[in-house]
């Protein structure tokens, strides 16, 4: 029972946007400007409604943009000439790619600036740690220390000591000391 | 870098972040700066609205500080602005002329005759082509223009009394007076 309106809601997505916005389609359809009608207004900013394309905005604003454009095609004007004509009436923020330009250079330069910040940050981390690694480097008595730790020769340590003369370290120590 | 400083880094970063991001929350993107301002005025002659046969040229308004106020009987917001209008119509400061935006003639009529008529004149731009040179997206908007036909100020949206007081008369006065 309820399949037909389940198919229909799937496709409502679907339909051709003219076919929700009922917008008059021009009665002559030049292929070549409905092409080019097509890949200009989604360069282009809905001002009123700003986070969508002339192409996708219902708004009487879009609507306004597009019968604009139009004209300006038929009277063989070229994409660059009625990006001008736009920009000269609502801005740069009619475009969404902005212009390079002086106001505009941090926009553009801002990221990679941010990436060569932070290259920089991690070279001198990575050489900062390699020093602090180098001067961390064991001095040969420690090495051999370490080898006869690992060995379990040394008796300075309780727990590998010998059994019998615990301490015998700490007795060596105080003999030395009573020699100074 | 000594320790302490260091670690106060972040908190600086998240400071400017702060600073930056708060001061987005107060500013309107429905407002676009115009790319008009200090440019000349675009020329525009349409027949008037209160009388089709008469012409209304922009060119006749040279040598005067005038306020070009866009409006339609559509126009929710122009309602809120309308007596602010009237009110400095009454005064005399500067004359203000109106752009009648893609409304009948007859709705517009008797808009202004319920709500009293500011204009010295309104032209009637029925399909918003006039309006289009302008830059006009939301409606009311309103330019200050100067003596040499060049638009000193845009107001997007309904005029408030703070932005009539510290902005446009202040600016009118400064330009009269130039």
């Amino acid at each position: 029972m309820f399949l037909p309106l389940l198919i229909s809601l799937w496709a409502l997505p679907w339909l051709p946007a003219g076919a929700l916005a009922g917008e008059a389609e021009p009665l002559v359809a030049d292929p070549v400007i409905e092409a080019r009608m097509a890949a200009l207004s989604k360069e282009l900013r809905c001002l009123v409604c700003q986070g969508q394309a002339i192409a996708e905005s219902d708004s009487d604003f879009a609507k306004d943009v597009r019968k604009v454009m139009r004209t300006l095609m038929e009277q063989g004007r070229s994409d660059q000439e009625i990006m001008d004509f736009l920009v000269q009436r609502y801005g740069d923020f009619i475009l969404f790619r902005p212009p390079v330009k002086g106001t505009t250079a941090l926009l553009w330069v801002g990221p990679f600036l941010l990436l060569l910040i932070a290259a920089a940050i991690l070279v001198r981390t990575l050489q900062r740690r390699r020093q602090v690694a180098a001067a961390e480097a064991l001095s040969p008595e420690e090495v051999r220390r370490a080898e006869a730790l690992l060995a379990g020769k040394d008796g300075s340590i309780d727990g590998n000591s010998s059994s019998g003369e615990p301490g015998r370290g700490h007795t060596r120590h105080t003999d030395e000391g009573d020699k100074v | 870098m000594k320790r302490p400083l260091r670690y106060l880094v972040p908190l600086v970063v998240f400071g400017v972040l702060v600073v930056f991001l708060g001061r987005g929350l107060f500013l309107n993107p429905q407002e676009v700066p115009s790319p008009l301002i200090g440019k000349p005025a675009p020329e525009f002659t349409l027949p008037r609205l209160h009388n089709a046969a008469a012409q209304f040229s922009s060119r006749d308004l040279r040598g005067q500080v005038w306020l070009l106020n866009v409006w339609a009987s559509w126009c929710v917001a122009c309602r809120q602005e309308h007596p602010l209008l009237v009110e400095l119509s009454r005064q005399g400061i500067v004359p203000i002329y109106g752009l009648n935006y893609k409304d009948h003639r007859e709705d517009a009529i008797r808009w202004l005759q319920e709500l009293g008529d500011p204009y010295v004149a309104s032209a009637y731009d029925v399909d918003g082509k006039v309006g289009f040179d302008y830059g006009v997206y939301g409606v009311p908007e309103t330019y200050v223009i100067d003596k040499q036909g060049i638009i000193r100020y845009k107001q997007i949206g309904p005029i408030t009394p703070d932005a009539l007081q510290n902005r446009i008369l202040p600016l009118v006065r400064e330009l009269q007076a130039s």
